[in-house]
C-alpha cells in the first residue's frame, strides 16, 4: 500500500535520490562554508590544510579572529541592538493591535488590515527608499517649523542610523508579529476574561493577568522570529543605515573586496547562533500546542 | 464573597459605565500605536514616493514632471533591464515550484513519524539562516579557486579552473537557492492537509500516477502553490544582495538600477520614480496570480 503516485520500484528509487539531491543542494554549500572556517589556510578555499582557530580567536595582524576584530564586533553589537529594538516594539504594538483587529470593531478596520499587510508583498528595497524619502521629507518639514536650532535633536534621530533601520524593519516585521499573535488570541475562551471582570478585575487586570499568560508562547514565538527578521535583514537596512553598519551591511561591503576565512568564521556564529534560536522558537511553539 | 459582589455589579448600572469607558480606553491605547505605524511607516512614505517621482530632480516646485518615466521608455536599457528583472523572477519561482514540489510531497505524504520530524526539522534551519551567509556559501563554491573547482580538477573533469562565478547561471542557482523554502512551506502544508483516502479512492478506481498527480493532488494543491509563488516572486524581484554578490557589478538587476540611482547617481526623483515602477510590476503580477487562482490576499497570507 505506497502512497507515492509511482508504485515501480525504479521510481521509488530516482525519488529517493531526488529528496537526497535535495538535501546536498541545501546543505553542502553551508557545511563547506562552516568547514573552511576551521581550515589552516589564508583563503577559504580546498585543500584542507590542518585545523585552527586562528579565523576566531587570532589577534595577529594577519589573522585576525572575529572575536578580535573591533569592527565586526561593533557591527555584531549594533545589529543585536537593532534586532532587540525591533523585537520588543513588535510585541508590544503586535499584541495591542491583535487585540484590535481580534477583539474590536472599529471604522475603517478593512482598511488598517490591508495597510499592515502591504509591508508583506512590497519588496523590502521599496519599503527602505520609501522610508529613506519620507525620513527625508519630514527633516525638512521639521526645519522650516521650528528652525534649524529646535529642530536639530529630531532630525539627529530621522537622519539614516539606528532609529529609522529599527522602524523601517518594523514596519513589515511587526506585521508578521501581529499575524503570529492575533492568530492565538482568535483561540482565546473570551468568557475567562470576563469571568475574571465578573470577579472584580478591571479590564486591564483581565488583559494582563488572563490573556496576557495565554498569549506568552506566541509573544514568546512572535519575538524570536522578529529577531531573526531583524537580524538578517538586509535590503530595508541598506538604504537607512548611517554610520556603523549591521552585520549583514558590514559583510556584504567586505564580500566586494576580498574573500576571506574570517567570513566563514562569522558564518558559523550566525548558522550557530541562529539554530539556537530557531530551536528555543519552536520549542515554545510546540509548548503552545500541549497546553 | 464573589456572589455578593456579581450580585452588587448586576444592581449597579452606573459601574457598568465605568467599565465601558475603560474598554474605550483600552481601545485608544491599542490604536495609537497602529495608527502612527500605518500611516507614517507604510502610507505616507508609499505616497512621498510617488510624489517625488513626478519632480524633476534638484529642481522642486516646477509642477509636476513625467520626465523620470519618460527617461524608463525611452532608454531602452532601463526597460530592457525590467523585463529582464521580471523575467528572471518568473523563471525563479517555476524553477523553485519544481524544485520543491517533489520534496514537498514527500515530507507530506511519504516520510513519517521521527524521519519526516528529523527532515522538517533540517530544512526549516537553513531557512533562518542569513541570506547573505548563504550567498556567501554559494561564492566560495563557485568562484575561480572555489571548492568545485577544485574538486572538477581533481576528478579531472576539467583542465584548468573557470570562473563560475558572475554570470547568469550563478545568479539563477543563488536565486532558486535563496527563495526555495518559501516555496516548500505552503506547498508543504497545503499537501499535508490533501486526505491519503482520496489518493487511495483514485487508485481503486483505476487512476494511474499521473492521473492522480494530475487530477487529483495538484488541484488540492493549488492554494499553497500561489502562496509560494507569489512569496518567492516579490522575494525574487526584489532581490539586491544574491544578484549583486554572485552576478558582479553589472549584473543588470533592475533593484540594482535604483540603488544607482538613489547611492551613486544621487537622483532620487529617478530612483523613486524607478522604485514605483517595480512595485507596480510585482503588484501587478501578483494580483494576477491571486485572480487566476481564485484567492484572496488575506487567505495567502497566514
Amino acid at each position: 500500500m505506497s502512497r507515492t503516485p509511482g508504485s515501480s520500484a525504479s521510481l521509488k528509487v530516482i525519488y529517493l535520490l531526488y529528496i537526497v539531491a535535495f538535501l546536498v543542494f541545501l546543505f553542502v554549500p553551508l557545511v563547506i562554508n562552516g568547514v573552511l572556517a576551521f581550515n589552516d589556510k589564508d583563503s577559504p578555499s580546498l585543500p584542507w590544510k590542518g585545523f585552527t582557530l586562528d579565523w576566531f580567536y587570532s589577534a595577529h595582524e594577519e589573522r585576525v579572529g572575529v572575536f578580535n576584530d573591533n569592527i565586526m564586533m561593533r557591527a555584531i553589537g549594533m545589529s543585536l541592538r537593532v534586532a532587540l529594538s525591533v523585537c520588543v516594539l513588535s510585541i508590544v504594538v503586535g499584541t495591542l493591535s491583535s487585540f484590535l483587529f481580534v477583539r474590536e470593531k472599529f471604522w475603517g478596520k478593512k482598511f488598517f488590515h490591508i495597510a499592515i499587510i502591504a509591508p508583506l508583498v512590497i519588496p523590502g528595497i521599496i519599503i527602505g527608499i520609501s522610508i529613506l524619502v519620507f525620513f527625508h521629507g519630514l527633516i525638512g518639514v521639521l526645519r522650516t517649523l521650528f528652525g534649524a536650532q529646535i529642530a536639530r535633536p529630531f532630525v539627529k534621530m530621522l537622519q539614516p542610523g539606528f532609529l529609522p533601520v529599527v522602524l523601517g524593519q518594523f514596519s513589515f516585521i511587526g506585521t508578521v508579529a501581529t499575524l503570529v499573535i492575533s492568530a492565538r488570541l482568535r483561540k482565546f475562551p473570551i468568557e475567562l476574561e470576563e469571568a475574571a471582570m465578573d470577579l472584580g478585575s478591571t479590564r486591564w487586570g483581565a488583559v494582563l493577568r488572563v490573556t496576557v499568560p495565554y498569549l506568552l508562547p506566541s509573544i514568546i514565538g512572535a519575538g524570536v522570529i522578529s529577531f531573526l527578521l531583524s537580524f538578517e535583514n538586509f535590503p530595508i537596512t541598506l538604504f537607512l543605515i548611517g554610520h556603523t553598519p549591521t552585520i549583514p551591511i558590514y559583510l556584504f561591503s567586505q564580500l566586494r573586496f576580498s574573500l576571506t576565512p574570517q567570513i566563514n568564521a562569522i558564518s558559523v556564529v550566525l548558522m550557530v547562533g541562529t539554530s539556537l534560536l530557531v530551536l528555543i522558537g519552536l520549542g515554545v511553539m510546540r509548548l503552545k500546542k500541549t497546553k | 464573597m464573589n456572589t455578593t459582589n456579581r450580585h452588587l455589579r448586576n444592581e449597579k448600572p452606573l459601574e457598568r459605565g465605568i467599565q465601558t469607558k475603560y474598554i474605550n480606553w483600552f481601545k485608544v491605547v491599542c490604536f495609537i500605536p497602529l495608527i502612527c505605524w500605518v500611516f507614517f511607516l507604510i502610507i505616507f512614505p508609499q505616497f512621498q514616493l510617488f510624489v517625488i517621482s513626478f519632480i524633476k530632480n534638484r529642481s522642486p516646485g516646477e509642477g509636476i514632471f513625467f520626465g523620470n518615466y519618460v527617461r524608463f521608455f525611452s532608454e531602452s536599457l532601463y526597460w530592457r533591464v525590467f523585463l529582464r528583472t521580471a523575467l528572471y523572477s518568473i523563471g525563479t519561482t517555476a524553477m523553485a515550484l519544481g524544485v520543491c514540489f517533489p520534496t514537498a510531497y514527500f515530507l507530506a505524504k511519504v516520510a513519517k513519524g521521527y524521519s519526516k520530524l528529523t527532515l522538517l526539522l533540517l530544512i526549516i534551519l537553513p531557512f533562518w539562516i542569513s541570506e547573505l551567509v548563504r550567498t556567501y556559501s554559494w561564492m566560495i563554491m563557485l568562484r575561480e579557486t572555489g571548492v568545485l573547482n577544485w574538486i572538477l580538477l581533481k576528478i579531472g573533469i576539467l583542465k584548468n579552473p573557470i570562473e563560475m562565478l558572475y554570470n547568469d547561471y550563478a545568479i539563477f542557482v543563488g536565486l532558486v537557492y535563496a527563495s526555495m523554502l518559501f516555496m516548500l512551506m505552503p506547498v508543504y502544508g497545503v499537501l499535508e492537509g490533501l486526505d491519503d483516502s482520496l489518493i487511495e479512492a483514485a487508485k481503486d478506481l483505476g487512476a494511474n500516477r499521473w492521473t492522480i498527480l494530475w487530477e487529483v493532488i495538484w488541484p488540492h494543491s493549488i492554494p499553497g502553490v500561489t502562496s509560494g509563488c507569489i512569496i518567492v516572486f516579490m522575494l525574487t524581484i526584489g532581490n539586491y544582495l544574491t544578484v549583486t554578490l554572485l552576478g558582479g557589478k553589472n549584473s543588470l538587476y533592475f533593484t540594482e538600477t535604483i540603488y544607482n540611482q538613489f547611492n551613486v547617481a544621487w537622483n532620487w526623483n529617478q530612483g523613486a520614480a524607478f522604485g514605483f515602477l517595480l512595485l507596480a510590476l510585482s503588484s501587478i503580477i501578483v494580483l494576477l496570480g491571486l485572480k487566476l487562482s481564485n484567492q484572496k490576499l488575506t487567505e495567502v497570507i497566514r
